[in-house]
């Protein structure tokens, strides 16, 4: 049994034209999967799919061999206790410090004893390479210290899967290696991830799988080395000739 | 003329009419505070109900932007003889005062309602996303991040809006409620100069609304960056961290 299946999961934004098309991925437990692909080829809407942020038209979601129903309120609440997403653009409550964005959903939704969640919060804040900054604001951090205080934030729900939605996107190219050491160290830690990246270097140096997609589905799947060095189809040929410069 | 008026000023200073006043100054005051707490709470409602983050249910988004579309329009004397005519047809006995007051809260919550909705929708929809994902709801969110961080749109206008506000009481006077403009014409109506009698508003309308305007100032300077107050802590402009 898969810990996370995707089957012939379709979606789309506005009822017509849909964003995701039949896709279907398979995800043991500790695995790391990359989502490659040119903009708009529905890597991100497989996320936000997965999250319950965009309602699945049609396919199935099993976590654990328990069947996720994104109609039903309970089930996709259910699901939200065990899947974590970090977004591209940090998403952090801008009055509260770092401390309290990390700790508020344990504390506020969780109902977690408030002293347990902060010393954990901390530890985590500290593993990020945050520990000097817990009452920074963060309007009074970088872009890639948010980034850092985001992953810390969805880690502190404790998930089951993590789910990355191009977190260096939205940063300089000086701040992307802080962000992408904190995703080596979660990786270390054997985290399942569900990353969506155009850090090439990172996808083949952490990922058990590579995914590509292109208009919505999944054309290609396989290891990194194998994806990169010997890409089957020619939509991956191309994709992949393009961003490493064959 | 002049001359006039400064024999005039020791009777029209005099403790009857300085009473007079200061009643009415007292049932403006009333008038701007009651319709503005009950409507800017209506209006409050209105806004998170027009939020599909807080609310999704479409019936009521129609219904409160019906509301407050209709209401924003409409000018003050029109609402005001619109209420008094809807307490008739009910069949309800109720003072001016009554009728006025329900038409300041109404024009409130109209136009705070448009005014929270617009603090609420400059926030990125990128939040309510991550909120979304942790199993915050939407009242949870409106507590702890939405309404800080909109604080800074919001408050500034609506301070604005309730000097409009008080200022649009006057129009009471249309209906002898007893508040200041309608004091006003009657000191004059008994003989004092328009000037004094008028001057005398003048000068009481800006003891209400000009600390309102200074307050609404300083309050744009320290919600310029959202920060979490706790009790006892100072605000943040005022610790010197802005």
């Amino acid at each position: 049994m898969h810990h996370l299946e995707i089957d012939r999961l379709t979606a789309s934004y506005d009822g017509k034209e849909h964003v995701l098309v039949d896709v279907s991925i398979q995800v043991a437990k500790g695995e790391i999967i990359s989502l490659i692909g040119p903009s708009g080829s529905g890597k991100s809407s497989l996320l936000r799919s997965l999250m319950g942020l965009l309602v699945p038209k049609s396919g199935e979601v099993m976590l654990d061999g328990e069947k996720v129903d994104y109609t039903n309120k309970k089930s996709v609440k259910a699901l939200r206790e065990r899947l974590a997403i970090v977004f591209q653009q940090y998403n952090l409550f801008q009055n509260m410090d770092a401390l309290r964005n990390v700790t508020v959903a344990p504390v506020k939704i969780r109902k977690r004893n408030a002293r347990e969640v902060e010393e954990e919060a901390t530890a985590l804040l500290r593993k990020v390479g945050l520990g000097d900054k817990l009452h920074a604001y963060p309007d009074e951090l970088s872009g890639g210290q948010q980034q850092r205080v985001a992953i810390a934030r969805a880690l502190a729900l404790k998930p089951d899967i993590l789910l990355l939605d191009e977190v260096t996107s939205a940063l300089d190219p000086e701040l992307v290696s802080e962000v992408l050491d904190a995703i080596r160290i979660l990786a270390a830690d054997g985290m399942t991830m569900l990353m969506v990246s155009h850090e090439m270097a990172l996808v083949r140096e952490i990922s058990t799988k590579v995914v590509m997609m292109d208009r919505g589905s999944v054309i290609e799947e396989g290891s990194a080395d194998r994806v990169f060095d010997n890409p089957r189809t020619r939509r991956c040929q191309a994709f992949v000739g393009k961003i490493l410069g064959h | 003329m002049g001359g006039s008026l400064l024999e005039q000023l020791p009777l029209f200073l005099s403790y009857s009419n300085v009473s007079f006043l200061a009643q009415a100054f007292g049932v403006t005051l009333a008038l701007s505070i009651v319709g503005a707490v009950v409507g800017y709470t209506v209006g409050a409602l209105l806004a998170f109900i027009r939020n599909r983050h807080v609310v999704d249910v479409l019936p009521a988004r129609f219904l409160s932007v019906g509301f407050s579309e209709t209401f924003r329009r409409v000018p003050f004397l029109v609402k005001l003889m619109v209420v008094f005519f809807a307490f008739e047809v009910v069949g309800m006995r109720v003072s001016m005062f009554t009728v006025t007051a329900t038409t300041v809260a109404l024009a409130a919550a109209a136009f705070s309602a448009e005014i929270m909705r617009a603090g609420l929708e400059a926030l990125p929809e990128s939040q309510w996303d991550a909120a979304e994902s942790m199993n915050m709801g939407g009242v949870m969110s409106l507590r702890l991040w939405a309404l800080p961080q909109s604080w800074k749109v919001i408050l500034p206008p609506a301070l604005s809006f309730t000097v409009g506000l008080i200022k649009s009481t006057s129009i009471a006077s249309q209906i002898s409620v007893f508040e200041l403009t309608y004091a006003a014409k009657v000191l004059n109506e008994r003989g004092f100069s328009p000037v004094l009698s008028f001057g005398s508003l003048l000068v009481l309308y800006f003891i209400i609304c000009y600390p309102l305007n200074l307050y609404a100032r300083r309050l744009e300077r320290q919600l310029e960056r959202p920060r979490d107050w706790k009790p006892g802590a100072p605000l943040l402009a005022e610790s010197g961290a802005a």
